[in-house]
């Protein structure tokens, strides 16, 4: 029997595959599912702040206008109890999936202002998260920010955030950073646990005909794991942080590929949105076959196998395209 | 429990004991007093019980009618039950009323008076409603004041249990039931001490039971149904007893006494006023005043007015009083006098008689009117009634508070003379209705109410228009209850505040200050730039009366820090920081209390960004340094323009200035009759952006001007001479019309009257290739193109109108050539219904008669002071009217009968005087083709030609003929109005002429809520929406009224959305018309009320009907003539989700937001219900019909 488990951010795992944020995880029914369908841990969809405060802001135009400015109608609306626009919503699930699920839940975070990054990871903290995990992603437009200023900018967040909550930390980070292996270690200096390799996002594409620019979200494919699974080999040992990849694992293959790499743990959504929640069950059933067929014993085994330490040519993980169509040689042999 | 001080209006006063001494209540929502029926629906929402622990049902029917009929039956089954409404809707309740008191069935209705619709609509208070339902059996009890009003919907519960009468407890519309006043709250414990549990179990024992039947509701014969008639006596001649007993069970607890009479004055007065409503306090309180100053006068404030108490009377009424002045808030024309005056002549007359009156000599009564429709009534007013009652010979059937000068009915008054305490601070603010003034004057009345031991009262005034309206707030506080239900007078103002620059120049608002007040100004020019900008006027007036001069840039703040135009919670806390009513320090803390507790609901954000507001308005707030003497260039603007008709110069122009409580009674029509085409002389310059043109880049395709709400964006084809005498600026292109060869085109935009809504731009389809974001028609700043462009727009009007008969209004860019012939309404901006109503204008304008229901549509249609409705250059256009809500299909209906009917009879006529008209023009105008415009034409021609024969005949009958030839033109009906008339309160009539096969054309105005009320439910609110009285989200789904009217097989139906397909609805309007037969248009209508950005309200329109909620399709009963299916589907299969369209609409979202797993069990629903009728439809449409001659099918 292979032993599949691991340790994310300091959590056992019972397996190695982890339900990425998606919105799979907004409702306890559905997350009950991922339990039993063998996930390890759950990282709920994103609490954007930007969205409760446009929500909120937006609530309060629309209800606002047009009021108390007619006699007749004062205003528009019924005025309702409550309205579910700040984070609670949001905090009563954590709470309530940690009473229906035995596996951990990863909190998952967007914030825009410094204030409320904390704020809101304070409040998952004492909802009951078992981690955060951090998801960070600005896009510079501005010409005068430089990428130091950026990087800084993630770095002091990632240490204020740290000072506040006692809970794991992990941060989801995009591919687009000059130098990544050194932001990565200074991340994990400011008190990042665990790094997760790579943010999604919507990618705007343009309708030619219409000439309107349409925001475009495309599943991820298996092709797209190697991005990740490059960075994941390179920075395994080279930061004192647990890696999660997430982004192109749709076969057993591929999480196997990822944990040689040296992740902890592989995160998937896309797979499960497209072929069903069951999929993951395959996917175990999958792995365990493979690690059967192929004798290894557990995910401690092989984790890390591949990465660009532990293969036996570290360069293949630093060479670009047209590199690969020079013949390789060993001049070893030439004493 | 010990009770509260609360700052609240009467509406939520008198609902807040309703509802907790009730178990059913049935409403239908009717100005002013829907607000009652709204707060009892939320609380039942909310789940708050009544005193006895449960929640009331509260239920929205289809019309008041419904409403009485619901709350019969819940009273003819032993519940508590209750209504609150006003004017039509309580005249719709009468039969019910008859039935409630015949079967001594005790309620309590709860009535904002308000005035009822005869020569036109107000809703505005008065008693005529009220006075209507004197006859019910119904008991009548008045309140006074909000304290009142809330003391009184107890009092009356109450006596209603013991006497078994039922109540009507009213109180005036918006004087009252929107007065924000500071109330001592009766609790839950003072309502239960007042109710007798015994007699609710009396009412249980009553009712209507298969347990212990009985059997109501017989018929009677003139054997006994006098008998049985007279059989009530005792319950009516006790119950005035009755109520005064429970007064004084009242007064024991509460320490508020009221008697069916209050008598307030000198205990010796000589001179009485007699009255009831607001007016009461309004002349208590100058009674008071001129008794202090030595005379000796004194009020009788009616309370019970039915059953009306003669002992109770004579009781209330001094030994001394020599002459009583009887006043009415109503108009009985052809009445000996009004009601209360006959009933106090009367009781007056019976008292002494049969020795109850107190006095000995038989007073002198005079009666007058007073306040119609909400007009002021002022301590000078009731002044200018007791100087009346001093004279040996006082007029009698006065009128008081207008000037008549054409019956000499009105007394007149000192508008000077003020009662208003020195200790009392008062304040006027002028607001736009989109800054948030009044919700922050409100709030800051609660503020002032609830925190401190001052007496607090707020009062709001509103414009009629829906876009760019402007609030007046009057606020008062200070040591004692605040009893002035009357506006603010001139010069008593210690507080005015100006919220919008602009306002300076087009009202007089410095009028209110009182000399060494305060001016608060918000501008943009600081305070040692600001002197400069002002008119001649407002210099003057702070220079006269020394006012203090405070500047804020309240715009700048709000944009930094993201309120955009709301500058409400800055001038409150500007307004806080000069009147000193708190420290400044407390007040800044209750205004983020209040905040917190006004929009802590909707999030964190919200209250954030108002904190934010509230903390750099100080910084920005200053004293202006006022100069010693007038030096400004510019003066205020005229309300018109001289070229203006006289008319609308000399009448409506000062109704404009907020002016028209001066015009006398000589100026206005005498039945109700105004000219059209008035609204083009109100240039309101609301917009801040307007659109501009770019010929280079125009396809001309029509789009803009076809959905302009407002019809400020229009376009012309004419012969390039025209353009030598172009002003510089004016643009213009070649056109590429096949009808019109060699011409030129040209977009032109009217900059005063457009509203900025932006529709145009998000319906142009051309962008610049090399700039997408750059479209034919792009939005910039107005100011700076005002005075060109108006002058371009006065050269476009000029430009003639191409000939109809050149060109065929069959596509989207034809039809934009014809004239709208309604423009310029004050709908919302970027309203979804009036470029609907601006199309049948277009095609059908010259000829049609059109009945219009009551609602938004008869508002932006009919409200004065100017209206839409307009004329072409031959002087021809639409003719509107508007009846009631109720009744618009049978009103319309009734205008088909008489032109079909004079159609006949001139047909008869004319072949009757065919030797002397002519035998072929006559066989010509009778066998006329009219399917055209050019076929009207040639028939217009023709009846011209008949006209100058006719005028030379002697026959009597060519003089009848030449009265009624117009006829012989073909005319259009058009049946306008909105879904809670076509699909609620209107349906049985809207049915009957459906059903009628007659030649009309219903437009439905689908918002799908009752938008001009505020948007409650109709049963057109669609499945998963919110809505008033749908709060929880409507749980069944929309009513189908277009396939229920195609059950007929008879009826020419369309649905049509222009947003998805402006084709289709060109098309249904032509074929709508063209149909000889009733045809009925169901027009999806965005709104604000569904909670959108009504810039994006044709997208919307258009996701409507790609997610299948709102499947477009005509119905033609012609097409199976030819064999053909006549229901055609004019959309594919559903391409998005229902909740792609749905969750872009606040209506849908908020229930998302507030209760997530009932928005999705709905949302579920509402799936199912598109794809069921999706699935009928399509089955529908693909029939093959085989109709055989001799009936049945194969």
């Amino acid at each position: 029997m292979v032993d599949l488990s691991t340790t994310y951010l300091g959590l056992p795992l019972k397996n190695p595959l982890v339900a990425a944020a998606s919105p799979l995880s907004k409702k306890e029914s559905t997350v009950r599912r991922l339990e039993d369908a063998g996930a390890s841990a759950v990282v709920m969809y994103s609490l954007f702040e930007e969205q409760i405060t446009h929500e909120s802001l937006a609530l309060d135009y629309y209800l606002s206008r047009g009021t108390e400015s007619y006699a007749e109608a004062m205003t528009y609306f019924p005025d309702m109890e409550k309205y579910n626009v700040g984070p609670e919503e949001y905090l009563n699930l954590i709470q309530k999936l940690k009473k229906a699920v035995d596996i951990p839940i990863i909190a998952s975070l967007n914030g825009i202002s410094t204030g409320g990054w904390v704020e809101y990871a304070r409040k998952m903290e004492q909802a009951g998260a078992d981690a955060l995990e951090l998801n960070i992603y600005y896009l510079p437009t501005d010409t005068n920010l430089t990428g130091q200023e950026l990087e800084q900018t993630y770095v002091n967040l990632v240490s204020d955030i740290r000072r506040q909550i006692h809970i794991p930390l992990a941060v989801k980070l995009s591919p687009y950073f000059t130098a990544l292996p050194n932001f990565a270690r200074r991340l994990v200096q400011a008190g990042a646990n665990g790094l997760v390799l790579f943010n999604r996002f919507f990618q705007p594409d343009l309708d030619i005909e219409m000439l309107e620019v349409v925001p475009r979200l495309e599943l991820s494919t298996s092709s797209e794991l190697r991005l990740p699974l490059r960075w994941v080999a390179i920075l395994y040992k080279r930061v004192e942080a647990d890696l999660a990849l997430t982004g192109g694992v749709h076969t057993p293959e591929d999480a196997i590929k990822s944990i040689m790499a040296g992740a902890n743990v592989v995160q998937i959504a896309s797979e499960l949105l497209s072929n069903g929640i069951n999929r993951m069950s395959e996917l175990l059933v999958g792995m365990r076959q493979w690690m059967e067929t192929f004798e290894y014993e557990s995910v401690a085994q092989m984790m890390g196998s591949m990465s660009q330490q532990a293969v036996a040519e570290p360069a293949a993980f630093e060479r670009a395209n047209y590199m690969k169509a020079l013949t390789s040689y060993d001049n070893r042999l030439y004493i | 429990m010990t009770r509260q001080m609360v700052t609240l209006d009467a509406n939520e006063a008198v609902a807040y004991v309703a509802y907790r001494t009730n178990e059913v209540i049935a409403i239908y929502p009717i100005t002013p007093s829907s607000g009652m029926g709204e707060h009892s629906d939320a609380w039942s929402a909310a789940n708050i019980p009544n005193i006895w622990g449960t929640v009331p049902t509260v239920v929205e029917m289809q019309s008041e009618g419904g409403a009485a009929g619901a709350v019969h039956g819940a009273l003819t089954t032993g519940a508590l039950a209750t209504t609150f409404t006003a004017s039509q809707g309580l005249l719709l309740m009468i039969p019910n009323m008859y039935k409630i008191a015949g079967e001594l069935t005790p309620t309590v209705f709860h009535v904002a008076a308000r005035a009822v619709a005869t020569h036109a609509l107000s809703i505005f208070g008065d008693h005529s409603d009220v006075m209507a339902t004197r006859a019910t059996g119904f008991a009548l009890l008045a309140s006074s004041s909000v304290q009142e009003a809330h003391d009184n919907a107890l009092i009356a519960q109450a006596a209603a249990l013991e006497s078994r009468v039922p109540f009507v407890h009213f109180f005036d519309g918006f004087r009252t039931s929107s007065e924000v006043n500071k109330i001592e709250q009766l609790t839950e414990d003072d309502m239960r001490a007042m109710i007798n549990d015994e007699l609710v179990l009396a009412v249980r024992q009553r009712a209507l039971s298969p347990d212990h039947p009985a059997i109501r509701g017989t018929a009677q014969n003139p054997d006994v149904f006098f008998q049985a008639r007279e059989a009530c006596n005792p319950f009516y001649l006790a119950c005035p007893v009755i109520v005064q007993r429970v007064m004084d069970r009242f007064a024991s607890l509460t320490g508020r006494q009221y008697r069916l009479f209050n008598y307030t004055g000198a205990p010796d007065a000589e001179r009485v006023i007699i009255l009831m409503g607001s007016g009461a306090e309004t002349a208590e309180e100058t009674a008071l005043y001129l008794n202090n100053r030595g005379e000796k006068v004194g009020v009788v404030n009616v309370h019970l007015y039915r059953p009306f108490s003669m002992e109770h009377l004579m009781q209330a009424l001094p030994a001394t009083v020599k002459s009583i002045a009887v006043l009415d808030r109503t108009k009985e024309p052809g009445a000996a006098g009004e009601p209360l005056y006959q009933d106090v002549v009367t009781a007056v007359n019976e008292g002494l008689v049969a020795g109850k009156a107190l006095f000995q000599k038989t007073p002198r009564i005079i009666g007058g009117r007073y306040g119609l429709s909400s007009k002021e009534f002022t301590p000078a007013m009731v002044k200018a009634v007791f100087d009346e009652l001093a004279k040996d010979r006082p007029m009698n059937h006065f009128t008081v508070g207008i000037y008549d000068d054409v019956t000499q009915s009105s007394l007149e008054y000192d508008p000077q003379f003020s009662i208003e305490a020195e200790d009392v601070v008062r304040c006027v603010f002028f607001g736009l209705g989109a800054d948030g003034t009044v919700g922050a004057n409100k709030n800051s009345i609660k503020i002032i109410g609830e925190e401190t031991e001052n007496g607090a009262q707020g009062y709001f005034v509103y414009d009629s228009k829906k876009s760019g309206s402007i609030t007046i707030s009057h606020l008062r506080f200070g040591p004692r209850r605040i009893r002035a239900p009357y506006l603010i007078g001139e010069g008593d103002a210690n507080f005015v505040a100006c919220h919008q620059f602009t306002f300076l120049e087009r009202l007089e608002m410095l009028k209110y200050a009182k000399p060494g007040g305060v001016f608060l100004l918000n501008s943009i020019y600081g305070p040692d730039e600001v002197w400069d900008h002002l008119p001649v006027e407002v210099q003057s007036a702070i220079i006269e009366k020394k006012l203090r001069f405070f500047v804020i840039d309240g715009y700048n703040v709000a944009e930094k820090t993201g309120m955009g135009g709301r500058v409400n919670t800055i001038m409150q806390t500007c307004f806080f920081a000069i009147s000193g009513v708190l420290p400044r320090e407390e007040a800044i803390e209750q205004i983020k209390k209040s905040i917190v507790k006004t929009y802590g609901k909707r999030g964190e954000a919200v209250v954030q960004q108002n904190f934010a507001a509230v903390d750099s308005t100080l910084a920005n707030l200053h004293e202006v340094k006022v100069p010693e003497k007038v030096t400004s260039k510019v003066t205020r603007r005229k309300a018109v323009p001289d070229a203006a008709p006289e008319f609308v110069r000399e009448v409506l122009g000062p109704m404009i200035a907020f002016e028209g409580d001066r015009l006398p009674v000589s100026a206005l029509p005498v039945d109700g009759t105004f000219p059209s085409a008035t609204s083009q002389w109100e240039k309101r310059n609301i917009a801040l952006e307007i659109p501009v043109w770019e010929p280079d880049l125009c396809i001309q395709c029509g789009k803009c001007v076809f959905v302009c709400p407002h019809a400020v964006i229009r376009q012309k084809v004419y012969d390039p001479k025209y353009l030598q005498k172009a002003p510089p600026t004016f643009k213009s292109i070649d056109a590429k019309f096949k009808e019109l060869p060699g011409m030129k085109y040209t977009i032109q935009v009217a900059p005063e009257d457009c509203t900025g809504c932006a529709l145009c731009v998000e319906a142009c389809p051309a962008k610049d290739k090399t700039q997408v974001g750059r479209k034919a028609i792009n939005m910039a700043d107005q100011p700076p193109l005002r005075e060109d462009e108006r002058i371009n727009w006065e050269f476009f009007l000029d430009l003639p109108d191409p000939d109809r008969s050149a060109f065929e209004p069959t596509t989207v860019k034809n039809s934009q050539l014809l004239t709208p012939l309604f423009e310029f309404s004050g709908a919302c901006a970027g309203c979804g219904e009036t470029p609907y109503v601006k199309l049948v204008s277009q095609l059908f304008g010259d000829r049609s008669v059109i009945a219009n229901a009551t609602g938004c549509s008869s508002i932006y249609g009919g409200n004065l002071p100017t209206t839409p409705w307009s004329v072409n250059k031959e002087g021809r256009g639409p003719a509107w009217s508007n009846s009631l809500f109720e009744d618009n299909a049978e009103f319309g209906l009734g205008m088909r009968l008489t032109l079909d009917k004079q159609n006949e009879y001139a047909s008869e006529l004319l072949r009757a005087l065919a030797d002397e008209v002519g035998q072929t023009l006559v066989e010509e105008i009778l066998s006329a083709d009219q399917s055209t415009d050019a076929g009207i034409a040639a028939q217009r021609e023709r009846v011209a030609v008949l006209k100058q024969k006719l005028s030379q005949i002697s026959d009597p009958r060519a003089r009848n003929l030449l009265g009624i030839a117009d006829a012989l033109v073909r005319k259009s009906v058009w049946i306008i109005g909105g879904d809670g008339w076509a699909y609620d309160i209107g349906y049985g009539g809207l049915d009957h002429v459906l059903a009628s096969g007659r030649n009309v054309n219903i437009l439905v105005l689908d918002t799908e809520v009752y938008s001009n009320t505020g948007g409650q439910a109709s049963k057109s609110t669609p499945r998963a929406a919110v809505a008033k009285f749908a709060a929880k989200g409507k749980g069944l789904p929309k009513k189908d009224l277009g396939m229920l009217a195609i059950t007929y097989g008879y009826v020419y139906v369309a649905r049509v959305a222009m947003g998805a397909n402006d084709q289709q609805t060109l098309r249904a309007f032509l074929e709508a018309d063209a149909y000889e037969g009733p045809s009925l248009i169901i027009a999806y209508s965005h709104c604000i009320a569904h909670g959108i950005d009504m810039r994006k309200g044709l997208e919307q329109q258009k996701l409507a009907v790609q997610s299948g909620i709102w499947p477009l399709f005509r119905y033609n009963p012609k097409l199976l003539d030819e064999g053909k299916n006549p229901l055609i589907l004019d959309t594919k299969d559903p391409s998005i989700s229902l909740e792609e369209y749905a969750y872009r609409e606040t209506r849908y979202r908020m229930l998302l937001q507030s209760d997530e797993a009932r928005a999705e069990a709905l949302m579920r629903s509402a799936r199912m219900d598109v794809e069921k009728r999706w699935q009928l439809y399509r089955q529908m449409a693909e029939i093959e019909y085989q109709l055989r001659e001799n009936g049945g099918s194969h």
